[in-house]
């Protein structure tokens, strides 16, 4: 078995004391790991790291073997990702995020949202509204997907402020009003019909949105804590936002 | 099918154990076993005795969770450092590393390891508490974050600074750049990017 694809490196595991097992994001192979033998070497480790494109070639002997990466960097991210603790946060996040996916499963999507997410870490202003982007499509791969087309309660698409914690979907703000409580918040920047940018107030509320959903419906049945770098990432990003 | 047997039983055990050394794997266990077997008594029996008496008085410090014979350790307890500076780092072998280069004499710190999410490793998992705890009650004003210069080593450091960022004390981290030696021709982009982006005045 052999197949060549470009790919994100989105972890590396030490194996013995020479080798290094990574686990690449990759448009037409997914989330899939390979051996790196030597891969803890002087000369591999710098481009071993996460964040990293490379070129990767994967050989095993049968398709379920874990399988032998040859890998050559293509653009060195992680040096300038490292310098900023939004960057490293958010590489993070990501692994965590992409490793929820099924192994060797193609999300070509995916990965185009982490090539873009990966050019704009020097910008809290772009990265974080891409972040939750990225957040809301990730849940969608992993089938709960939000619905901010209609109200839940009255059907109608305007005025859209909230979202339903039982169903997912949005809830318009004369329909919630009795249960105003109860609902979560729904920033404005995530609806297509609406040109409001994304402000630090929003991406916050954005994140505890987003971050119910996943705690109920990820991380809870599956018996994982969610991951402590997205505190970190929201955190940085709203420390470095820039002042208007 | 069984393995052949080569030597008795505590033999083959003396082997086995050496082969779990790092850098040592079976075949050279045999002949790290053999070659001490061969110097008995200059090697083999001070050998053993300075394992059993390493093994007997090894401690962790519980200031600074350095490994040594005695609590607080030997660096802790030195007056003539300067127990105002703290160097971060991830490991015993850093901190060794750090002290043969013999460029300051200070106080150091030892996390444990690195966040690592892939691992399972989380902030309690590693001795940050500690360190906060020491700059909290202590005199210490600068802290020099000696992580390795790896997307989770920067992690760390940067939940360190977070974890600090209301108490007084100033917080550096290593350069990153050209090692001494090192043609810049054959330097990856990341460390020369890196290099130019913390260029110092000449």
């Amino acid at each position: 078995m052999e197949w060549r694809d470009e790919g994100i490196i989105i972890g590396c595991k030490k194996h013995g004391e020479t080798s290094l097992i990574v686990e690449l994001m990759t448009p037409k192979h997914g989330r899939h790991l390979g051996l790196v033998r030597g891969g803890r070497s002087r000369k591999m480790q710098p481009f071993l790291q996460p964040g990293n494109r490379v070129e990767a070639v994967w050989r095993a002997r049968i398709d379920e073997h874990l399988g032998t990466y040859q890998i050559e960097p293509v653009e060195m991210t992680a040096a300038k990702l490292m310098e900023s603790a939004m960057g490293v946060n958010a590489i993070q996040l990501l692994g965590s995020h992409l490793r929820l996916l099924p192994e060797r499963d193609p999300h070509e999507a995916m990965y185009s949202a982490l090539e873009v997410l990966l050019e704009h870490l020097d910008q809290p202003e772009i990265a974080g509204p891409l972040m939750v982007k990225f957040e809301m499509r990730l849940l969608d791969e992993l089938g709960f997907g939000l619905d901010l087309s209609c109200c839940a309660g009255s059907g109608v698409r305007d005025n859209l402020v909230y979202i339903s914690p039982k169903s997912g979907q949005a809830v318009s703000a004369e329909a919630g009003a009795p249960w105003k409580d109860k609902l979560l918040p729904l920033p404005q920047f995530l609806m297509k019909t609406s040109n409001r940018e994304c402000s630090v107030g929003d991406l916050a509320d954005a994140f505890y949105m987003l971050g119910f959903f996943f705690d109920r419906d990820i991380y809870y049945p599956r018996g994982v804590k969610p991951p402590e770098s997205r505190v970190g990432f929201l955190h940085a990003a709203t420390k470095k936002w820039p002042v208007t | 099918m069984s393995t052949k047997r080569i030597a008795g039983a505590e033999i083959e055990k003396l082997i086995q154990l050496l082969a779990k050394v790092p850098g040592l794997g079976p075949r050279s266990a045999r002949r790290a076993a053999l070659h001490m077997i061969k110097k008995k008594d200059q090697l083999l029996t001070p050998l053993a005795g300075a394992m059993a008496d390493a093994a007997e008085k090894v401690q962790i410090c519980s200031v600074c969770a350095n490994v040594d014979t005695q609590n607080p350790c030997s660096i802790c307890t030195d007056p003539r450092r300067d127990s105002t500076t703290i160097i971060v780092v991830e490991d015993v072998a850093d901190l060794w590393a750090l002290e043969r280069a013999s460029e300051m004499s200070v106080s150091y710190h030892i996390l444990g390891g690195t966040l690592s999410p892939l691992d399972g490793v989380g902030p309690d998992d590693l001795n940050i508490k500690t360190l906060v705890d020491r700059v909290v009650g202590g005199e210490v004003k600068e802290l020099i974050l000696a992580v390795n210069a790896t997307v989770e080593g920067q992690t760390t450091a940067h939940y360190i600074t977070s974890q600090l960022e209301d108490l007084n004390v100033k917080i550096t981290r290593l350069a990153h750049g050209v090692p001494v030696g090192g043609e810049l021709d054959y330097l990856d982009e990341g460390t020369l990017s890196a290099a130019l982006r913390s260029r110092t005045n000449f």
